[in-house]
């Protein structure tokens, strides 16, 4: 297990190798860079070189890649070039709220997609079934900007259930710890605020679970199809077991692991930030500070928060497959 | 009165668009307390399907009907709600299966899977479960059974996972134990561990067990009372050494003139039924096997063969049965000095040796002059150790 922990950890090192080579290479061929993004239209050549020259874009693009290599490996990321803050600082008061907000949408998506997989494979044909299917493909469908809208206009606008935007009411005045306004709330023992940003979580993440939330009841459902075929359920019956147990001990934990493929897969592609969803909801999470920094070629904020991304999906799907190791012992890692 | 009481237990699964399927088609049958009764037949004929009827464990679909009765100490299990069933199964009635491997969670313990029977149906929890489950395993032979409980399925051998579905099914001390082809997917010399095992659980404790197999020499080891299936209906009913003695019904007689012989000549050639399973008459029509019997008479075909009882307690499904040796072959009735004669020595011999291994049927069959080529079934591991 502790080695193949520090094996794939070793192995992260080569792919963030890579992932830097191409990064660069792709941000650099993009149109543009950041000296127009600030300029505009307007600027001359001259102004143009000399913030080229500032930020050392003038050099050949070796060295700038041997200096981009070279703090990293001090866990230096650089200054963003449009907020003139270091991007370790940007990331992690923006990450926090994505992290929230991720999980909100998969504790969402996995406590009713799981259960819902379930019934509707148990009553295959049946209603339920081509109800959750239908609704599922309706799910993956629905584009995640306009849900967002809707769920606002209908829980927040007319309802007035929950807040239409941001992360927290500033009001409150909360203390910030981690930036997790959750976990500072309970830290610091402000529960009103701790609710607050609970309360603020809701229209957004319920938003960003569609997509997951649907593929999630169909595997769930295939998978539990599958497993009600297997000749031990039948043995579970035959004993005489109680449905609960039948359901938990021998249905459910064997269709688990194509489960938890996809949700490792899903939580590290939402944990990529959510553009659309922040957006709607003025959220501030990375990405829409991601999609700015985009638009102004913010190189040293691309690099870091993209290299910091992979690392987190990296690890989430680390995680994915050590629990494989919980729910089946035949894929026991040594 | 006899333990299980099946009667006229029909199974037919209907599917849009497709023709109804009888799989099991008016099968009845009794089991008395403590016995030794054996389901025999090739695959497809509605073996297992009756097991399964009866436990309640036929796949919930649409278009799947059971009829019949399946009375059980006097409750009839087909008309029972899914909890008293669920009370009933791995208490009173349990079932071993056929593939040892896939009968058990691969992603849970040995123990658990003992101790949750233990749990559901004697309140045991704990340490107390635990004690019991590897005393379990310990009776049905599975050495450092400690150890075992926390293992997994994949970590055992197949013969080792069969005992351990045993253990299972024992657990509760069950009346009636249901073995679909327990032995099927074991190899030669654990098939016979595992039989002599079943037989020494079922010796001791009054518990009954059916016996479903396709394998005679399997019916010979163990059975006391054989019940010969075919098309979803038993053909013929009779005590294990009348049966292999002097089977009735041609396909009795085809299933035991098809067993391999260890003591045939080289070079001759195996005997099977002609034809397929498959080639079966709807039994309303006429009798199902006749398509493919080599005793068919014109009767045959047109309406279904009534059972024909004898009075030493046999029956049979045909209208032309084999002849009983050295009897002028009208019905079994015509002669009853020599058949009874003959029956007397059979039932003599069968209590000679009790219900120890048989090692029968051989050249003293033979030598009774057996219809059919003799039906030698060949000699199992089990019975020479």
């Amino acid at each position: 297990m502790f080695r193949f922990i520090v094996r794939r950890l070793l192995q992260l090192i080569p792919t963030l190798f890579g992932l830097s080579i191409l990064l660069f290479i792709w941000l650099r061929r993009l149109p543009g860079g950041p000296e127009t993004a600030i300029l505009g239209e307007r600027g001359t050549p001259e102004m143009r070189a000399a913030i080229r020259r500032n930020l050392g874009l003038d050099e050949p693009i070796l060295i700038q890649y041997g200096r981009f290599v070279r703090r990293m490996i001090r866990l230096d990321l650089g200054t963003s070039i449009s907020t003139k803050r270091e991007v370790t600082t940007e990331f992690l008061q923006r990450f926090p709220g994505t992290v929230e907000l991720t999980i909100t949408a998969m504790v969402i998506a996995i406590g009713i997609g799981i259960p819902l997989g379930y019934l509707a494979a148990r009553r295959r044909g049946q209603f339920l079934d081509h109800a959750s299917v239908g609704g599922s493909l309706i799910g993956i469908c629905i584009p995640v900007f306009f849900l967002a809208y809707i769920l606002k206009a209908i829980f927040s606008e007319n309802l007035g259930w929950f807040p239409s935007s941001g992360r927290q009411d500033p009001t409150l005045g909360a203390t910030r710890i981690t930036n997790f306004f959750v976990l500072d709330g309970l830290m610091t023992r402000e529960w009103d605020a701790a609710a607050d940003a609970l309360w603020h979580l809701v229209l957004p993440g319920m938003a960003l679970a569609s997509i997951p939330l649907a593929i999630i009841v169909r595997i769930t459902r295939a998978s539990v199809l599958e497993v009600l075929n297997e000749d031990f359920v039948r043995t579970a019956e035959a004993k005489g077991l109680t449905e609960n147990v039948v359901r938990r001990r021998h249905v459910l934990r064997n269709a688990m692991l194509p489960v938890a493929t996809s949700i490792g897969l899903l939580t590290g592609g939402l944990l990529s930030g959510a553009v659309l969803t922040e957006t709607v909801f003025a959220f501030s999470g990375i990405g829409a500070f991601l999609a700015d920094s985009i638009s102004q070629r913010d190189y040293p904020v691309l690099m870091g928060f993209i290299m910091i991304i992979a690392v987190v999906y990296v690890l989430v799907n680390l995680i994915v497959d050590l629990s494989y190791s919980l729910i089946d012992p035949r894929v026991r890692v040594r | 009165m006899a333990l299980l009481e099946v009667d006229d237990l029909s199974v037919t699964f209907a599917r849009r668009g497709q023709r109804t399927v009888r799989a099991v088609d008016g099968v009845s049958f009794s089991v008395d307390a403590g016995d030794v009764v054996g389901l025999v037949g090739e695959s497809g004929c509605g073996k297992s399907v009756t097991s399964l009827a009866i436990m309640g464990l036929l796949p919930k679909q649409p278009g799947l009907r059971v009829g019949g009765k399946a009375m059980f100490d006097g409750t009839d299990l087909l008309q029972l709600d899914d909890r008293s069933r669920r009370d009933i199964r791995g208490r009173d009635i349990a079932m071993i299966f056929q593939d040892p491997l896939s009968s058990l969670n691969p992603v849970v313990p040995i123990g658990l899977q003992v101790t949750e029977v233990l749990t559901r149906h004697r309140g045991m929890k704990g340490d107390a479960a635990a004690k019991e489950a590897a005393e379990l395993l310990d009776r049905v032979g599975i050495p450092d059974p400690k150890r075992r409980l926390k293992e997994y399925p994949h970590q055992l051998s197949g013969g080792m996972r069969q005992r351990a579905l045993i253990a299972m099914a024992v657990a509760c001390q069950p009346r009636l134990l249901i073995a679909d082809e327990p032995t099927t997917a074991l190899d030669v010399t654990i098939q016979a561990q595992i039989l002599e095992l079943l037989k020494d659980l079922v010796r001791g404790s009054g518990t009954a067990l059916v016996m479903i197999t396709h394998d005679l020499g399997v019916v010979a080891g163990m059975c006391d009372t054989v019940n010969v299936l075919y098309g979803g209906r038993v053909v013929e009913t009779a005590r294990r050494r009348p049966l292999f003695r002097e089977p009735r019904h041609p396909y009795t007689v085809g299933l035991l003139a098809s067993v391999p012989r260890l003591d045939a000549g080289r070079g001759e050639r195996l005997n099977p039924i002609p034809g397929s399973v498959r080639d079966l008459l709807p039994w309303p029509e006429g009798c199902a096997f006749a398509p493919r019997c080599t005793r068919r008479v014109d009767a045959c075909v047109g309406e279904p063969p009534d059972l024909v009882l004898t009075h030493d307690g046999r029956s049979y499904r045909c209208i032309n049965p084999a002849p009983l040796p050295g009897i002028v072959p009208t019905t079994a009735a015509a002669s009853p000095t020599a058949a009874a004669s003959s029956i007397a020595a059979a039932e003599s011999a069968d209590t000679a040796d009790g219900d120890g291994p048989a090692p029968v049927i051989g050249a003293e069959a033979l030598d009774a002059g057996t219809p059919a080529g003799g039906p030698v079934p060949a000699p199992r591991e089990e019975e020479k150790s």
